[in-house]
């Protein structure tokens, strides 16, 4: 009976490869979620047949998956896509709890998991139990966090407090040396001193993170779900815990990579947090020597982009926040009418999650080959009449080119500057998230549409039934 | 005659000596063997875990970054696998408290289970090609 468990993990294992693989395309990807399904079935089923429990524990069990199921099967039919990244947030928290509730079974009763008899257990499974412990309550309580913020449940500004990162310094030092303890006697007291000692230094890891710097904190709450999830594998022996653990930690891990690239700044960087707090003050300087910028109308915009023979449209995290997807695919399906090739643009960090604004532009009906990432892009504005920038700043400032002192300098940017005519949507000149001038608004090819991004775009598309 | 005494006291002597060694690697073998026990399992275990991430590693960088949030919901599902973790320990009958721990785990990886595939089953659906 455990061989035929330990190959359905293995077949399990194969699955979910796979689903990953699937998203290598979205053709392919449907097929790979149900891999995904079907691999999660067979090891839960494998789980129950092998476990030898009595009718009691079964009914436990299912009454467990029936309640959790129905929970987030709801949750995951009603949340709407601009949450999308606190749902995920709100999901890493659950794996983070469920490791350390695994990791508590396994010191109450060690003997189901074979790693030894209560008070009594091997050392080495004590070393790993205690990692899986302190990384899924890090993840539990840094992820309740990113989801408070995220939600806006809790201000997105920076918390900082001085000698914050000593503090955090000295408690991961207590943490070790906690570790080290509990290593040597086994002790119950010292399971729960990890514990919450785990759950305060993931809360006090979070807060100093900005809002906008949310989507490397999931993606790395991402890796940290799937380091615990490995830890707890370790402890228990399950080699399809470890595994997918560490396919789980490697996806996150690469995603805040590909983040961190995104914004030119190293993940320690984005950790120490406080970016973005200072922002009132340099936007106050600075632009008194300045041309005066060219505002226009909705009228005027939709004049020239009439006219136009190729459009990029530049979606940023204000589009999501103003709900004017639906409307900017409106005004592209009026001008495709008009013979006019419209295609978007999407910067690697615009939105509050990786890949936020492709499920966004991708819901409100805009077939996916007609959005671009940064590279593929970005020669392509020197051939376009028309740069539509909607709720994105700092992603188009030519200042992280060319201006050594600015803070995002070395950003890789979307080239908007070289379309013919660049129009902004925004609601006034206040600068963006990092706190810097976009001296793009000061160019003669500029045209900034004051005002709220779907009512702009709703007057655009109204200009051009006309 | 003296040297062949000598010689067949040098042979012996050599022979009580491998004995002696033999010996010492024989106790030495019996007081490694439950630590290698011990520790072959878990580099095993270890083999195994770095061997994943490498499959992640290059799995993931052929993920397209349109599909970024999916993958995020994917991931989040599949890490809700410790679920397995939770029904082992419900099944113990031994320790309430496992018991109880266990059925939390496996009420909450359900959640994840359930709501990380159905949101990422959604998005994908959204995900259409130009019509025509």
């Amino acid at each position: 009976m455990a061989t035929i468990a330990t190959l359905a993990y293995l077949a399990a294992s194969v699955l979910f490869i796979l689903a990953l693989r699937g998203l290598s395309h979205p053709e392919t990807s449907r097929q790979g979620n149900q891999y995904g399904m079907i691999g999660m079935g067979i090891a839960i089923v494998a789980t129950i047949l092998n476990s030898g429990m009595d009718f009691g524990g079964f009914v436990l069990i299912i009454a467990g998956i029936a309640i959790g199921g129905s929970i987030g099967t709801i949750i995951a039919s009603r949340i709407q896509m601009t949450s999308l990244p606190q749902l995920v947030a709100a999901f890493h928290s659950l794996v983070g709890l469920a490791a350390v509730f695994v990791a508590a079974a396994a010191m109450y009763s060690p003997q189901s998991f074979g790693i030894g008899v209560p008070g009594d257990i091997k050392g080495a499974s004590l070393l790993e139990m205690s990692l899986g412990l302190a990384i899924g309550a890090i993840t539990f309580s840094g992820s309740v966090i990113a989801f408070l913020k995220l939600d806006g449940r809790m201000s997105g500004a920076p918390i900082l407090f001085a000698n914050q990162h000593k503090l955090n310094a000295g408690l991961g030092v207590l943490l070790l040396l906690l570790v080290i303890l509990f290593v040597a006697t086994g002790s119950p007291t010292l399971f729960w001193m990890i514990a919450i000692l785990a759950f305060g230094l993931g809360f006090l890891l979070i807060i100093p993170i900005g809002g906008a710097d949310m989507p490397v904190v999931v993606s790395m709450l991402n890796s940290y779900s799937g380091w615990a999830a490995a830890g707890i594998g370790f402890t228990i022996g399950n080699l399809l815990l470890i595994v997918t653990g560490a396919l789980v930690g490697a996806s996150g891990a690469i995603l805040s990579y590909i983040m961190c690239k995104g914004m030119n700044r190293s993940i320690i960087n984005v950790l120490l947090g406080g970016f973005g707090s200072e922002s009132g003050v340099a936007a106050a300087g600075g632009n008194a020597d300045r041309a005066p910028v060219k505002a226009g109308s909705p009228e005027d915009a939709a004049f020239i982009m009439k006219n136009a023979g190729k459009i990029i449209v530049v979606p940023g995290y204000g589009m999501a926040v103003a709900q004017a997807q639906q409307v900017v695919r409106e005004m592209a399906d009026l001008l495709k009418k008009e013979g006019v090739e419209v295609s978007y643009a999407i910067h690697p960090v615009a939105g509050r999650m990786p890949g936020h604004m492709n499920v966004l532009l991708a819901e409100a009906n805009v077939p996916y080959d007609e959005v671009h990432e940064l590279e593929e892009i970005n020669p392509e504005f020197a051939e376009a009449d028309v740069a539509y920038v909607i709720g994105a700043n700092d992603v188009t400032n030519p200042a992280a080119k060319t201006d050594k002192s600015s803070a995002i300098y070395g950003m890789p940017i979307l080239d908007v500057e070289r379309a013919k005519t660049v129009f902004f949507v925004k609601r006034g000149m206040a600068s963006g998230y990092a706190g810097v001038d976009n001296e793009l608004f000061f160019r003669p090819n500029t045209m900034m549409l004051f005002g709220d991004a779907k009512k702009v775009t709703q007057e655009i598309v109204q200009a051009l039934q006309r | 005659m003296s040297t062949q005494t000598e010689l067949a006291n040098r042979a012996a002597e050599l022979s009580a000596r491998a004995a002696e060694l033999a010996d010492f690697a024989r106790r030495a073998a019996e007081a490694t063997a439950p630590v290698a026990q011990v520790v072959e399992p878990f580099l095993l275990m270890l083999t195994i875990f770095l061997m994943a991430c490498f499959v992640g590693y290059y799995v993931v960088w052929s993920v397209t970054p349109a599909l970024h949030s999916p993958l995020m919901g994917v991931t989040n599902a599949i890490s809700s696998v410790i679920v397995v973790g939770g029904i082992l320990a419900a099944a113990a009958a031994e320790s309430d408290a496992a018991r109880l721990f266990g059925v939390l785990a496996v009420t909450l990886a359900s959640v994840n289970i359930f709501g990380g595939f159905l949101v990422t089953r959604r998005m994908l659906s959204m995900f259409q090609k130009k019509k025509g």
